[in-house]
Parts: structure tokens; C-alpha cells; sequence
């Protein structure tokens, strides 16, 4: 065998290695089982429920938020009278952080929780999605919308769950999916707006929240116990801290984030 | 007419068609990087028709996706005219079998870009989608070549001193080359990082600088083979600089909220010098086992070369 031949064979099989290798299977956990009865907890009463409330502040120089760039599509440019800013860090005017999602990481256990009822609702207007960050329960109907004048493309980009891609052209009916397995968070980008980009929080329970404006928060309904509570940037990642709630108890969190939170799960 | 007595004037067109079949072949394959690079690959849901129709509304990366789809079917239709033409006018069988796996790689490669926009850009697909548009390139620079009034002239093959041959030397390096920018779309869809296509291009270095000094050393009167000696490493020097530009500004677009233009023209250029050093690999290997002759074996008669090099 020739050295050509030999070194042929060698990075043909090397090759086919990377290839196989890239090929491999993602392990995928399965969709939610339904607790079994013995499993299963009592459902939450709400005499003896308990409510967290706080906020998340920012600590430190407020990035320069990036100005979007709408400009290949004329739609998306005429519907903006000023510039717009990336949504990925948003300070708001006292200090606090918005689009944090805050919610309950480990306590609930396998306490069946009911599916809500009301459809979670993103849009995309402006060519940007509205909400930026949304929560929803496992199995919760999501109801997607066009309010723009240009097509859209909407593309959940999920770790755990199924993922899909879908045209919305203007004018187009609502689309309604749901997600069967927990997961924090789920990327929703339109890959024909790059700009475009939201993200869901999946959960198995309603222990969940979004900051808005005042970056404060409230989870309400929670039977008593210790929790693990969680707090997810966008940018900065994910903050957790333990909170042990009695019945019927008020409490009070605060989450911090800053310039130097590395970007985690 | 048969194809043994066809003009040499109808042959010059023939080749020149090909030479235009590759130029478009090539600014496929950039149309191809923009698509990557901007991120649309997704942005037409639907296959073979855009958002159900021939011509979608060409705003956003709609532009990059089905332009790059215009370019490939267009690309298609040249490489059908190229086969079929070689096919019936053609007098070297080696050169219409090749004309017809050019065709079958322009089919393959358009199945496998319609399944990975279906399944939603699976990292195998992909890269496959990827190496098979540097294959197709190359069988068509190849054709270009041997369908070319250098290729028809008579050639003196001289010996291939040297250990090893050059001969061996440039195939290794157009393979090692291949390889290289597999592992380079292997990083760009993420089932890599970044270092075996390091490792690869100090490789690839390695080989091309011994390649060139080879052929300046002991070849410098084949003028195909100087050519490419020159072309291989100004296209070496200048794809360093590109993946180290490419890669500072992908390190720097992770701050930002879509691809920034300097990433993407660096990115793309960096595939698109990369396509051409392969080409350029494809060409040397080709004359070189058109003229050169292991010791002792040197004889004149260009009928001789094309058998060695077919």
C-alpha cells in the first residue's frame, strides 16, 4: 500500500469517526410521566398557601444596550419612529432588572399541579416579540400571533422538547403548540428577523414569574416547605437561593445580578 | 459529427461553458456561506417551494435563502447542459463519466439541502450539505481543467524526483485540504470546536509549503505546476489571516443581537478561500500526474498523460 493510499484510508476513516460522531443521538428525557399515588402529594390548600414577592436588582454600570438593525426589511423599519434596543438587558429606571424569569427550581416535588386554563399569548409585533420572556405550564396552550405587516417565521429552538418551524404569513390565524416537557428556557427566534429572539420558561407547576417594569416579581399559591428559588437573565444566567415559606407567610426575596454574572444554564 | 471529429472551435466552447458553470458553482457556494452566516437557513420553512410559491417576498434572510436556492437550481440546469453536452460530444470516456458525476452531486447536494431545512438543520445534514458543495466545486474546476486547450497540447513528463513524489504529495495535500474544510463546517454548525480545524491548518501549512517548495525546487519548468505553486500560497496566506479575522469577530458577535456585517464578510470569505485552495489542490494533483513520471517512466505523448492522470 502506497503512502497515498494508506493516508487515504486513514483520513477517510477519521472522516467517517467525526461524522458518527456529530450523528450521535441526544439523550432526551422523557415527556412528563403523571405522578403515581403514591407519589402524588395533596393538592395545595389555599388556606395555608404562601406567597413570595421581590424583586431583581442590577448591580453596577448598566451595559450599552445594541441598537437593532431592522433595515432589511422596510416593514419591520416603518413601524419605529425612533431606534430600537436589544431587549437581552434592560435595566429599568430603578435599578432593577426586566425579563428576569423567577420560579420555584426544586420544592413542588411531584404534587400534580392542573394545567392552566388560559392560553399563554406571544406576539410578534414590531418585528419583535412580545413579551420578550413568557412562562408556561407543561401542556399550557400557547397562542402565537402576527399583529405585523411582514412575514414571520417562528422557531422554538428547544433542548428537551420537539422543535419545530413555522410560517406566519401577515394577516395569517393564530398558531396554537404547547410544550410537554419542563424546561428552562426554550429560545424562540424568527430566522427571518435575526433581531427576533424570545424565550419560553416551561414548568411542570404555576411557580413562576416575569419582572417587568419595576423588576418585581410575586408567586403566589405555594403550599408551605423549603423551596429552591430560581432567577434566569437572559445574558447573565441563573442566581439561586433557599426559601423556606410557613402558612399563609408573606416573604420578601431579592435577587442581584452584575456585569460580572457568567452567563449559566 | 462524430466526437472524434468535432472542431476544435466547438471543444473551446464546451470548455468555456464550463469555466462558467464553475464560476457559478463558486458564487453558489458563497451564497451558501451568507445563508449560514446570517443564520437562514430556516427562514423558507418549506421545500422545494418557498413559503409555497417559486418567488416568496424577498425581505429579511428570505433573501439569502431563496437566493440560494435561484443559485442552485440555476447551477443545476448548467450542470445538466455540462453533462449532457460532454455526454454526446465528448471523445474521452473518463471525461463524460465525470461530467455525469458532477450531475449526480448537484442532485444529491439539492436533496440534501431540501432535508436539512426539513429536519430542521440537523448538524450531519448540514455539514454533509456542506462538503458535498466542495466536491461538486472541485469536480467542476476539475472539468474545467482537463476540458481545457492546456490539457489537449502535448505534454513532456518529466520525473517525479523526490521523495515522496509530487504526485503523492499534492494528492495528500487536496485530501488533507478536503478534510480541512469538513472540519471547519463541522465548527460552523457546532458539532466541533475549534480546535481540530487548528490542528488542520497547521497541516494543511505544513503540506502546501512542501508542495511549493517541491515544485520550485524541481519543477519550475511545467508552467501549470509553477501556477499553482504561486496561487497555493498567496490562497494559504491569505485564508490564515481570514479564519483569524473570521474567528476574533465570531468571539466578538456573541455580544451582539444578530450577525454583524464584518463576521459575516470575513466568515464567508474565509469559506470561500478556502473552496479556491481546494480547487487549486484539484488542479496541481491533476497536472501533476499529467506530467510528471515516476523515474524512468517519462515519456512525451499526451495520450499517455491523460490515461495516467484519468
Amino acid at each position: 500500500m502506497t503512502m497515498t493510499r494508506k493516508l487515504t484510508v486513514s483520513l477517510l476513516v477519521l472522516l467517517l469517526l467525526v461524522l458518527v460522531g456529530c450523528a450521535r443521538e441526544e439523550t432526551k428525557p422523557a415527556e412528563t410521566p403523571a405522578p403515581t399515588a403514591a407519589q402524588t402529594a395533596p393538592p395545595v390548600d389555599p388556606a395555608t398557601a404562601a406567597t413570595i414577592t421581590g424583586k431583581v436588582t442590577f448591580q453596577g454600570t448598566a451595559p450599552k444596550a445594541n441598537r437593532l438593525r431592522m433595515d432589511a426589511d422596510a416593514a419591520c423599519t416603518k413601524m419605529h419612529a425612533s431606534p430600537v434596543l436589544s431587549q437581552e438587558v434592560v435595566v429599568n429606571d430603578n435599578g432593577t432588572l426586566r425579563w428576569v424569569f423567577v420560579y420555584v427550581k426544586e420544592g413542588p416535588g411531584n404534587r400534580p399541579f392542573p394545567t392552566k386554563k388560559e392560553p399563554v399569548v406571544l406576539d410578534q409585533k414590531g418585528c419583535l416579540y412580545e413579551p420578550h420572556v413568557v412562562g408556561a405550564m407543561v401542556n399550557q396552550e400557547v397562542q402565537i400571533l402576527n399583529s405585523d405587516q411582514t412575514t414571520h417565521n417562528i422557531h422554538p429552538v428547544p433542548a428537551n422538547n420537539r422543535e419545530w418551524n413555522r410560517s406566519m404569513p401577515p394577516g395569517s390565524d393564530k398558531l396554537v403548540d404547547s410544550f410537554a416537557r419542563e424546561e428552562v428556557m426554550i429560545p424562540v427566534k424568527c430566522n427571518i428577523h435575526p433581531w427576533m429572539r424570545s424565550y419560553i420558561g416551561v414548568l411542570k407547576h404555576p411557580f413562576f414569574a416575569v419582572t417587568g417594569a419595576d423588576g418585581s416579581f410575586t408567586i403566589s399559591g405555594l403550599p408551605p416547605g423549603d423551596y429552591t428559588l430560581a432567577a434566569w437573565q437572559e445574558k447573565y444566567g441563573t442566581v439561586e437561593q433557599k426559601v423556606t415559606v410557613g402558612a399563609k407567610e408573606s416573604k420578601e426575596v431579592e435577587f442581584t445580578f452584575s456585569p460580572s454574572s457568567g452567563a449559566g444554564d | 459529427m462524430n466526437r472524434e471529429q468535432e472542431s476544435e472551435e466547438y471543444s473551446r466552447g464546451r470548455h468555456r461553458f464550463v469555466q462558467v458553470t464553475a464560476a457559478c458553482t463558486f458564487l453558489l457556494l458563497i451564497v451558501g456561506g451568507l445563508v449560514t452566516s446570517n443564520d437562514a437557513g430556516l427562514a423558507v420553512p418549506d421545500w422545494p417551494l418557498s413559503y409555497g410559491t417559486w418567488l416568496p417576498p424577498m425581505v429579511g434572510n428570505i433573501v439569502y435563502e431563496h437566493g440560494h436556492r435561484m443559485v442552485a437550481a440555476f447551477v443545476g440546469l448548467l450542470t445538466v447542459i455540462v453533462a449532457v453536452w460532454l455526454w454526446l460530444r465528448e471523445p474521452r470516456r473518463w471525461v463524460r463519466r465525470l461530467g455525469l458525476a458532477a450531475l449526480a452531486a448537484v442532485i444529491a447536494q439539492g436533496l440534501l439541502g431540501g432535508i436539512t431545512v426539513l429536519f430542521l438543520l440537523p448538524r450531519p445534514v448540514s455539514i454533509a450539505h456542506a462538503s458535498l458543495a466542495q466536491i461538486f466545486f472541485c469536480l467542476m474546476v476539475s472539468l474545467a481543467v482537463v476540458t481545457g486547450p492546456g490539457w489537449r497540447t502535448e505534454a513532456v513528463r518529466t520525473d517525479d524526483t523526490g521523495k515522496p513524489p509530487l504526485v503523492d504529495l499534492a494528492s495528500v495535500t487536496t485530501l488533507v485540504i478536503f478534510v480541512q474544510l469538513i472540519l471547519g463546517a463541522a465548527y460552523r454548525h457546532s458539532a466541533l470546536d475549534v480546535l481540530p480545524h487548528l490542528v488542520g491548518a497547521v497541516v494543511v501549512t505544513i503540506l502546501v509549503i512542501r508542495a511549493v517548495r517541491r515544485i520550485r525546487q524541481r519543477h519550475t519548468r511545467q508552467t501549470p505546476l509553477r501556477r499553482a505553486a504561486w496561487l497555493l500560497a498567496g490562497l494559504l496566506t491569505l485564508q490564515l489571516f481570514l479564519g483569524l479575522g473570521a474567528y476574533l469577530t465570531q468571539l466578538a458577535a456573541a455580544k451582539t443581537s444578530q450577525p454583524p456585517t464584518d463576521m459575516v464578510a470575513l466568515t464567508v470569505a474565509h469559506l470561500a478561500v478556502g473552496a479556491l485552495l481546494l480547487a487549486t489542490s484539484v488542479a496541481l494533483t491533476l497536472h501533476a500526474h499529467r506530467l510528471l513520471a515516476r523515474p524512468g517512466e517519462a515519456v512525451s505523448l499526451s495520450a499517455a498523460g491523460e490515461e495516467a492522470a484519468a
